[in-house]
């Protein structure tokens, strides 16, 4: 007591009042508005990065949803020599429609109203359209009916912004019949050689299909990783080195994944090449790690009282890890699942290795056939020198974003049913 | 004492135990456990040194000293949670009802059911108080049918005397609850499945006085239900509520006996000390 109050003696009252004093809570201010400062300009940057890249997007992404057309009047009657619309209704619709020669009624009409170099101006496929309208509403072949047929590409491309010279003049003389309407052979087709006929949904399903069976394969070997890791493992040199592993594989370079899916999928297994099957598993090997690491985590985080109350009353070990600590974890087990399948979505260089980016014009039927994902095909029309596809690849683009949109949301979503079940 | 711990053997017959034990604290009622030379390591660490205790059926046993004296070490080697640390070493007999608790062919998950614990802080389920309370008796299957899961929790949350404040909200989280309620509710969590052994681990150590009279008038109520053994820090609690006080020190047991004998007359200078207030 004695020393103590001694020493309170020696020393000098604090001078709050100071210039030393003021000067040091002046600084102090200082640092925390500067530090206040560049948290703001810090933010205020990505999110000009953001809106950035979300207008050039969108901007030029919108185009490619959008499709320029003619007017072309297909007088059916005289030229199918009286076809019925019940010929084209039912199960032998479109047998019956090969056999009308859907094709050469287009030309025939097309030249009888844009002349002799006519078909120039549309675009190679677009006969299918009338196709599908046929068969869409059979009336019409009974009647004189008036159709929109997309033109040719550098015709839609020089409407929509500009274009190479010949094409900007061909729009000049044609600039009344020019129309735009929605492209909906982009939601529903594959892709293909003529910018105007590409589609998003072969590479979409593509990747539907691989980020399935991606999540399939990683999740559960994911996750009960984690949890033997944690719950059960010994802590020993073994389970360290296992540990630094997993946490290697999680930094590897993505094409490295692909070369060794590429060795031991494809080379060593014999699976079929470009298969979703194939890609899921090799981007399984790429997000496992991630969701090992992130399911540690979640699982460390639960706190031990839990653990203890269950083995307090005679829970097994397993009672424990399933009654208690994964439902307590899996929100953050999903949030790192939700991140290393986002990245997985994104991912080309690995896909590339094992042969997904050869050109599919058609949906993949199953796991083991030939497919392409989104990625990948943004990558292969963004190499096209075709100045369609341009449009077309910031399309696709956009609908890469919504559908990673629209699975962090339903992770999101997910993840707070889970939080507020208790 | 120490020559009468000496003298047990592994071949210790049950008669035998009940000598040692009316030697160590005559007039007691039937003997529920029993360690004899007990040693806890942590690694190299020895923190516990050759502790015998008896625990009776019909007292409430406290085990008292200083922090890190081993007190609660040794209340976790009663029912294996010490398992649960890897480092940690337990040598020495104990057994429940004269079996071995540490030997092999023990069920651990059984023995944890018939010696229930409850921790220091309450740590009820992130769930319904029902399922709190419901969760014991599934998972050891004492209940056939809903009604009778139904009755053991309505049992246990009497004996807890927590019925009647939450019989209107079963199914409200149990985290919801005040922190003397969530103890209470621990308490009825760990009586739900039907445990001959409670072990309270400094059970009032984050309540109020309101809420630690609460608990303490309970467990004077289970007294003789089912034996008893509590870890406290505060040496009123166990002059209230026990019978046989245990006193730890650097992980020796220093006095064991009637607790109105250590408490008034100790016969050990360190117990004296300690209760008088000179250290811990």
């Amino acid at each position: 007591m004695n020393s103590s109050a001694a020493f309170v003696e020696e020393r000098n009252p604090t001078d709050w009042q100071s210039d030393a004093m003021q000067q040091r809570i002046r600084k102090r201010y200082a640092a925390e508005r500067r530090f206040k400062a560049l948290g703001i300009s810090a933010i205020i940057l990505s999110a000009g990065f953001l809106a950035f890249l979300m207008i050039v997007m969108v901007g030029n992404g919108l185009r490619g949803f959008t499709q320029t057309e003619l007017p072309v009047e297909i007088d059916f009657p005289a030229m199918t020599g009286g076809a019925t619309a019940d010929q084209f209704r039912g199960a032998n619709g479109p047998a019956n429609l090969r056999t009308l020669g859907v094709q050469d009624i287009v030309n025939t009409s097309v030249q009888i109203q844009y002349g002799e170099e006519g078909s120039e101006l549309f675009s190679a496929g677009g006969w299918q359209a009338v196709n599908q309208e046929i068969l869409k509403n059979p009336q019409i072949v009974e009647t004189k009916t008036t159709l929109y047929l997309p033109v040719e590409s550098e015709i839609d491309v020089a409407f929509k912004g500009s274009g190479s010279e010949t094409a900007e003049n061909k729009v000049a003389e044609l600039k009344d019949r020019l129309s735009t309407g929605f492209n909906w052979n982009f939601l529903t087709n594959s892709d293909a050689t003529d910018p105007m006929q590409v589609g998003i949904w072969g590479a979409l399903k593509g990747s539907l299909i691989t980020m399935f069976i991606t999540l399939l394969i990683a999740f559960p070997i994911g996750v009960l990783s984690a949890l033997y890791l944690e719950e059960y493992a010994p802590k020993n040199r073994f389970t360290d080195l296992i540990e630094v592993s997993i946490n290697n594989l999680a930094a590897v370079p993505s094409i490295i994944f692909g070369l060794l899916g590429l060795a031991v999928f494809l080379n060593l297994f014999g699976l079929p090449r470009s298969a979703a099957l194939v890609g899921g598993l090799t981007l399984a090997l790429m997000t496992m790690p991630v969701i090992v690491i992130s399911g540690r985590n979640a699982v460390k985080a639960v706190p031990p009282s839990i653990r203890e109350a269950a083995l307090g009353i005679g829970a097994s070990q397993m009672q424990v890890v399933f009654h208690h600590v994964l439902p307590l974890a899996l929100p953050g087990i999903l949030t790192g699942t939700i991140i290393g399948m986002a990245r997985a979505l994104g991912e080309t260089a690995p896909l590339l290795m094992i042969g997904m980016r050869a050109f599919i014009a058609t949906p993949p039927g199953g796991i083991v056939e030939p497919a392409t994902v989104l990625p990948v095909q943004i990558f292969l029309w963004s190499d096209e020198v075709n100045r369609g596809f341009v449009e077309k690849t910031s399309a696709a683009i956009i609908v890469l974003l919504l559908f990673l949109l629209t699975m962090n949301a339903l992770a999101i979503y997910l993840r707070n049913r889970f939080e507020t079940r208790w | 004492m120490t020559e009468l711990l000496d003298s047990t053997s592994p071949s210790e017959s049950p008669i035998m135990t009940e000598t040692t034990a009316s030697a160590i604290s005559a007039g007691d009622g039937p003997l529920k456990m029993t360690t004899r030379n007990v040693d806890v390591f942590y690694g190299e660490k020895q923190a516990i040194k050759d502790v015998s205790i008896d625990v009776t059926m019909d007292n409430v046993t406290a085990f008292i000293g200083p922090s890190g004296c081993g007190k609660s070490t040794f209340l976790r080697c009663l029912n294996r949670m010490n398992d649960t640390i890897p480092i940690a070493r337990v040598t020495g007999d104990i057994t429940l009802e004269g079996e071995d608790i540490y030997a092999p062919k023990m069920d651990v998950v059984q023995l944890r059911a018939r010696v229930g614990m409850v921790f220091q802080k309450p740590n009820p389920f992130p769930k319904s108080i029902y399922d709190n309370i419901a969760y014991g008796p599934r998972i050891h299957g004492l209940a056939s049918s809903k009604d009778e899961l139904d009755n053991i929790v309505e049992t246990s949350l009497q004996r807890a005397g927590l019925w009647g404040e939450v019989q209107d909200r079963l199914q409200d989280s149990g985290t919801a609850l005040s922190g003397g309620q969530q103890q209470r509710l621990c308490i009825a969590r760990a009586i739900a499945v039907d445990p001959e052994v409670i072990l309270m681990d400094e059970p009032c150590s984050a309540l109020d006085p309101i809420a630690t009279a609460k608990i303490e008038e309970l467990i004077h109520e289970l007294r003789g239900k089912y034996a008893i053994v509590i870890v406290t820090h505060n040496m009123q609690q166990a002059a209230r509520v026990s019978q046989r006080t245990a006193f730890f020190h650097l992980g020796t047991l220093v006095e064991y006996g009637v607790t109105s004998d250590i408490f008034t007359n100790p016969t050990e200078e360190k117990t004296r000390d300690y209760i008088t207030g000179r250290y811990g």
